[in-house]
């Protein structure tokens, strides 16, 4: 059984986020790994634990995503890799989706792949589904538990959660994951860990590493500038009387 | 010279720093109201081999350096005092004493357990009448056979309760000249005959923590169980200090850091005179001087962590880093709570818990005014380190993280 978890660094939620005057966005604080991939990495560890999983840990990004990686390995991931090609600069989802699916493609047993929700930083979780998609393989997401999982027989079965409430679903697999916070308590590093993700070697896959040419992953939308929200101004009137309150509602057409 | 931390340090301060903060800041203050030690701080941080983390691999620990000591105390101390403490005794002055004096057989049978955290371990020098001078302590060690019998009583003993290993010290010659050389130290255990212990109640500070008494009466002790040779326990005991007085210190950095961080959010909250207080040039001083207070100390402490990763003595450096890092953890926490103005005079800020717990760490391990003497002695050359016959092992990487 060979597990891959995806997991990518994102800007701390309580950071500053600026634009500044050329329209690049500037965050004050230093990555953190995407919070929602902590309970990715740990199902994948339990499901190691449970089914003596292989676990593998990719990030597609530059070196500042290597941080992830670290963390996923001193968990207890056995290898992570890294995807990244100057061409891949501005990725959209579509070409995150077909670089991962590709490196899925290269490690070549995989049995189940894991993602965190979504993407914080731009509130997206399509990449997900696209990697799926071109793999060609079953998307199961906002999964809050694993609730069986045989390996011989390839099925899994989750427990979605949807807008109704929960669903239980069967799958064959190889199957896509992304998991919700429901799913566990995520694990620190471990010592030994840690000293292992020191001292590991992290290989990048380049474009030709997976087969792939810059115009299949060239981004079919261009993001050429941010801008700040302009600035929310209000005042604060305090109205007791009942009538009078009533009256200006109105005459701000709010009722 | 290098002065950056390793990738091995960041990562084990982050591990260190996510579980103090996230398992057990959320209700510390409520177990310090109640001088209670919160029920899940020593099973989980021997769970997650914090309890080991600069032992050798081959005796049970994670194998990591005396940095990393270090940075884990400073993490601890930044939540509460309370969780230092348990490093200061469990891991600074018993385990590392295993590690120095203890013999191949004494390492597998104390260090490896207390190492993996299956055990837990303290050390009991202090007596009612013997603290700053504990050549005077009275506690005595009587040889009968394969056996020294116990006697005496020890105070002020952090885990008192908790530890199932206490390093004891007691006279196996009272009349001994020197009388330091009549001193001798044993590993005792809490399911002894003899052994009584209880808690102190009504500290000021460190009221998560456990600190109680020790009663010894008639105590066999098996002549196994003697660390050291007889005679040599106030060369133990001293030398134990060495690095209990480094976690201490490294945990008062935490503390100046906790009254820094806590400082710097309140001063932009909080305003007066139309703007947040932190634009007030006497409110800018507090914050520069807590930042002087901490780069300073915190250098000193990992001096004394690198001296200790180079196998050189560091008594010294240690005692002094100790001595400026507890002292000026002190000043910190009045300077954050007077920042705090009368909020920060009431428990429902954290900055008054620091300064109860710091106020402990100028007593303990050796006061500031025992400090202060022995900077001067060493600077008058009234004071020499003389080499041990068991020396603190300098890290060796791969000796530390092979398993055999
Ligand atoms: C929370 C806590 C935990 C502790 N944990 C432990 C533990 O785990 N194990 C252990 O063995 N002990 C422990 N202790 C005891 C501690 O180490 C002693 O309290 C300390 O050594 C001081 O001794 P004392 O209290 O007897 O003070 P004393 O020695 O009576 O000193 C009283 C005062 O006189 C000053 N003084 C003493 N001699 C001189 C001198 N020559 N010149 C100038 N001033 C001097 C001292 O600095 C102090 O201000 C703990 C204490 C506390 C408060």
């Amino acid at each position: 059984m060979h597990v891959a978890v995806i997991t990518n660094c994102t800007p701390d939620t309580a950071a500053d986020v600026a634009v500044d005057a050329g329209g690049n966005l500037k965050v004050d604080d230093k990555l953190v790994v995407n919070p929602w991939d902590e309970y990715a990495i740990t199902e994948a560890i339990l499901l190691k634990e449970a089914h003596n999983a292989q676990v593998s840990i990719l990030t597609l990004g530059g070196p500042e995503h290597e941080e992830a990686l670290k963390h996923g390995l001193a968990i207890g991931c056995d290898q992570a890799i890294r995807i990244w090609d100057d061409a891949l600069q501005g990725w959209d989802s579509l070409a995150f989706a077909k670089a991962v699916a590709a490196a899925i493609g290269k490690l070549g047993d995989v049995d189940l792949v894991l993602f965190g929700k979504e993407l914080p930083d731009i509130a997206s979780d399509a990449h997900i589904f696209q990697t799926a998609r071109k793999l060609g393989w079953t998307p199961l997401g906002f999964v809050a538990k694993i609730e069986a999982l045989d390996p011989a027989a390839g099925t899994i079965r989750v427990k979605r959660q949807v807008e109704s409430g929960t669903e239980t679903v069967t799958s064959r697999l190889p199957a896509v994951i992304s998991v919700l916070k429901d799913i566990n308590e995520p694990k620190y590093p471990t010592f030994i860990g840690i000293r292992k993700a020191a001292k590991a070697s992290m290989p990048v896959w380049s474009l030709a590493d997976l087969g792939l040419d810059a115009a299949a992953v060239a981004p079919k939308a261009k993001r050429l500038a941010y801008q700040d929200l302009p600035k929310r101004e209000g005042a604060v009137e305090m109205i007791d009387d009942p009538a009078l309150l009533v009256d200006k509602l109105l005459e701000e057409k709010v009722i | 010279m290098e002065f950056e931390l390793t990738e091995e340090h960041r990562m084990a301060q982050q591990m260190v720093r996510d579980f103090a903060q996230k398992e057990i800041y959320p209700t510390i203050k409520e177990w310090d109201h109640k001088h209670q030690p919160h029920p899940d701080v020593l099973p989980r941080m021997a769970e997650l081999g914090i309890l080991g983390i600069n032992v050798p691999v081959r005796y049970g620990g994670q194998g990591f350096d005396y940095i990393t000591l270090a940075l884990v105390c400073e993490e601890l101390e930044r939540v509460d005092a309370s969780l230092r403490v348990i490093m200061s005794v469990h891991a600074g002055l018993n385990s590392l004493a295993l590690l120095q004096w203890g013999t191949e057989e004494q390492k597998q049978r104390f260090l490896v357990p207390q190492a993996t955290g299956e055990k837990y371990a303290g050390y009991a020098l202090t007596e009612p009448d013997a603290g700053s001078d504990p050549v005077r302590l009275r506690a005595t060690a009587r040889r009968e056979g394969d056996v020294y019998v116990l006697n005496g009583e020890k105070m002020w003993i952090s885990l008192a309760t908790l530890a199932d290993h206490m390093l004891v010290f007691a006279k196996t010659d009272p009349n001994a000249k020197p009388e330091y050389k009549g001193i001798t130290a044993f590993m005792i255990t809490r399911d002894m005959k003899g052994v009584t212990v209880g808690d102190i109640k009504g500290k000021m500070g460190v009221r998560a923590g456990s600190t109680g008494w020790i009663a010894m009466q008639d105590v066999e002790v098996p002549v196994e169980n003697r660390i050291g040779e007889e005679g040599e326990g106030f060369y133990i005991a001293m030398s134990c200090l060495d690095n209990g007085r480094y976690t201490v210190g490294a945990g008062a950095v935490g503390c100046i850091r906790a009254c820094l961080e806590d400082s710097v959010k309140y001063a932009k909250e909080r305003y007066t005179f139309n703007v947040p207080i932190a634009q007030h040039q006497l409110i800018k001083q507090k914050i520069a001087y807590m930042q002087q207070w901490y780069d300073a100390a915190r250098l000193l402490i990992l001096k004394a962590g690198w001296l200790k990763n180079q196998g050189k003595r560091n008594t010294r450096e240690t005692a002094l880093a100790k001595w400026f890092a507890t002292d000026m953890s002190v000043k910190a926490a009045l300077e954050a709570i007077q920042l705090h103005g009368a909020y920060g005079f009431s428990d429902e800020y954290d900055v008054e818990r620091y300064l109860r717990n710091a106020k402990g760490a100028t007593i303990y391990e050796g006061s500031s005014e025992i400090q202060q003497l022995i900077q001067a002695d060493y600077a008058l050359g009234y004071r020499q380190d003389r080499p041990l016959r068991c020396e603190l092992p300098g890290y060796d990487p791969e000796w530390w993280q092979s398993e055999n």
